[in-house]
């Protein structure tokens, strides 16, 4: 059996494999909390903080922008609105010498005395409108979420509200035609002996190695000669077809039912689609739901399709949205409204998994190892 | 064909026939209209005019389709190689006997699960040059110059093969059930026959769950040439230098920016080639190393 050095050996890598893997899902969550400008100066605080300092006698909230660690000199420029901090060695004859060459007149409106021992901070109101640089043991520092950026995110998204229900109305179209139609046809191929049905289970399994692209551009032009393109149909439709893939893992499962079952419904006078729909599906269950969950998780987190099909801003999904809010925020990305949208987009997953987390086990069982 | 037969068939293609009917219209003419575009000059608004082979000669002669080409059978080198024996060393990890399997299982897995849009953004940031926590860490225990991740050619493909490493937690779930499916009584037998753990390893577990490595491998393969979305979405399609330049991403942008739609299932042909030749490839040589039990 194992010694104990093996074993402990075992244990540290599997807990710094975990560390690793839940690290992103950290990092998201915690920069979705931190005020923006926390992500862009401090991006390797690890959590987000309050800063305050006291204005007039009592403490006011405050935007910190720069820490100073050496010796400098808080100046305004002739001529500049907003005052900067130089160092103080780059200063001299009430001068300032920003670049090689031109030398500029300045006021000089604060000494810095800040060392490394003890350093000074340059800090602003919560609206800019007024900036100041005090000690840094002057300001007053604690944990602080900012729960308020869920909201801002949402809004920044625009038609958030929307996209949510496309997204679900698409699931729950998905896995209502998904599920129907594939337990159907995987009845027809695993309990029912017809001649023809093998040939044709042959020719499921071959269409499951086509790869999408090769039909990509016929079912574009296919939808589009229909008029769905902009519309949510071409992402739907497909699925009340069965899909390859589900009808196989069903049939895998239908098959374990003792075939006496069918028989004795039958001696009795059932007809087909009633021992299909009152005596088989109720024992599937499980394998309708593995297939219902992974189909919802396709529909939600689907991207190909929506780029390709969905043409107006109104009617994208969350994917699309998501991927739309990163591009329109050109040049300083507000990375926590991002990360509290893409929070939010992978919550409803997060929950759906630690709710029926045996049930995604056993699908990934069975699609591996019967695959 | 007696009555009876014809009812019953009558009855079976009744229940098989949504499938026969999506197959007709969703694949078999898919399959068929895109092999004629295929050979034909397309652009969705207009009809297509054939060409006959212009568009496959084009793509010998298009330096950035033999770009494409090149970048997609380099990510893969890199990624599917990391992916396939990270997972493994992971499940081989779960599969000793240790407290709390299901948590770690369910750490592993659950990334895997994540949108493909959500999990590229998180991975923007964290592998953000400067902001990001990857090269925050990297400076603060001393490289003074990390890699610029997503800017650097160079690096780009790393970096994706790193963002799909992420989510191997579904061929550690696949690889976890087979380890458990390896017969006790071989490993056992080795035992007697006082098998040190890594001989074990090679010559009893890894030959038992060979045809589960062979699945992942083709699954990898397949998966591999058609990789998109997260080069897409965090690269903005090409990326720097066209270094992610993926061979599906050439055809998504052949077919719906360029609305050269003749060429891109042309593309699209080459590619279900190159996977039939891959796949046959690896059958073929997996029947030196693939057990099948029972055999």
């Amino acid at each position: 059996m194992m010694s104990k050095t093996s074993k402990l050996l075992v244990y540290a890598l599997l807990l710094a494999g975990a560390a690793v893997f839940i690290l992103p899902f950290a990092w998201m969550v915690i920069t979705a909390l931190k005020p923006v400008d926390q992500a862009l100066t401090q991006p390797g605080a690890w959590l987000p903080r309050k800063f305050e300092a006291q204005v007039g006698g009592h403490f006011k909230e405050v935007r910190t922008s720069g820490v100073i660690t050496e010796p400098s000199l808080w100046i305004r420029q002739a001529g500049a609105r907003n005052p900067v901090v130089v160092r103080e060695a780059t200063v001299w004859d009430g001068a300032w010498n920003p670049a090689a060459g031109a030398s500029v007149p300045i006021e000089v409106i604060k000494r810095v005395p800040a060392s490394s021992g003890q350093p000074w901070v340059e800090i602003s109101s919560l609206d800019g409108s007024a900036t100041d640089i005090i000690r840094a043991s002057e300001m007053r520092t604690h944990v602080s979420f900012r729960w308020e950026n869920f909201p801002r995110a949402i809004a920044s998204m625009r038609h958030f509200w929307r996209y949510l229900a496309n997204t679900l109305l698409l699931c729950v179209l998905n896995v209502c035609g998904t599920v129907l139609s594939s337990a159907m046809v995987a009845y027809g191929f695993s309990r029912l002996e017809w001649r023809g049905r093998e040939g044709l289970f042959g020719l499921l399994l071959v269409t499951m190695m086509i790869p999408f692209p090769v039909v990509m551009v016929p079912l574009y032009s296919l939808f589009r000669s229909l008029g769905m393109v902009g519309t949510l149909q071409p992402l739907w439709i497909g699925s009340f077809f069965a899909n390859a893939f589900n009808v196989f893992i069903l049939r895998q499962f239908f098959r374990t039912i003792p075939k006496d079952l069918s028989e004795a419904a039958r001696i009795d006078g059932c007809g087909e689609f009633r021992i299909f729909w009152q005596i088989i599906l109720p024992l599937c269950t499980p394998a309708l739901i593995v297939v219902g969950l992974f189909t919802f998780l396709g529909a939600w987190n689907d991207y190909l399709g929506p780029l390709i099909y969905l043409t107006d801003e109104r009617d994208f999904t969350l994917a699309l949205g998501l991927d739309a809010m990163k591009s329109s925020e050109s040049g300083a990305t507000e990375w926590p409204y991002l990360m509290a949208a893409s929070t939010l987009v992978i919550l409803p997953v997060v929950a759906l998994f630690f709710f029926a987390q045996r049930k995604f086990v056993e699908g990934i069982a069975l699609t591996g190892i019967k695959g | 064909m007696t009555s009876g037969e014809r009812r019953r068939s009558l009855v079976g293609l009744a229940f098989v026939s949504p499938w026969l009917l999506g197959f007709l219209v969703f694949t078999a003419y898919p399959v068929c209209a895109s092999l004629y575009y295929s050979f034909c000059d397309y652009d969705v608004l207009s009809r297509p005019v054939w060409v006959g082979l212009l568009n496959y000669q084009d793509m010998v002669s298009d330096s950035v389709f033999w770009l494409s080409v090149r970048n997609t059978l380099l990510f893969n080198l890199i990624a599917l190689p990391l992916g396939l024996a990270s997972a493994l060393t992971l499940a081989l990890l779960l599969n000793q006997p240790v407290k709390m399997r299901g948590t770690f299982r369910a750490i592993y897995y659950l990334p895997s699960l994540v949108p493909a849009v959500a999990g590229a953004m998180v991975w923007l940031w964290i592998l953000n040059a400067r902001l990001g926590l990857l090269n925050q860490v990297l400076v603060g225990i001393g490289f003074s110059n990390p890699p610029q991740w997503l800017v650097d050619p160079a690096w780009t493909k790393p970096s994706l093969a790193l963002v799909s490493l992420w989510g191997c937690g579904n061929t550690v779930v696949i690889y976890l059930a087979a380890l458990q499916g390896v017969p006790q009584s071989l490993i056992e037998a080795s035992m007697i026959d006082g098998a040190s753990p890594f001989r074990r390893l090679v010559h009893v577990t890894l030959p038992a769950i060979s045809p589960v490595i062979y699945f992942n491998l083709l699954i990898g393969i397949i998966g591999g040439l058609q990789v998109f979305t997260s080069a897409f979405i965090m690269m903005g399609g090409a990326g720097p230098e066209r270094s992610v330049l993926f061979y599906a991403i050439y055809i998504y942008q052949n077919a719906f920016e360029y609305r050269h739609m003749g060429y891109a299932s042309a593309m699209a042909w080459v590619l279900c080639m190159l996977i039939l030749v891959l796949t046959l490839l690896a059958s073929q040589i997996s029947k030196r190393f693939v057990h099948y039990q029972g055999e």
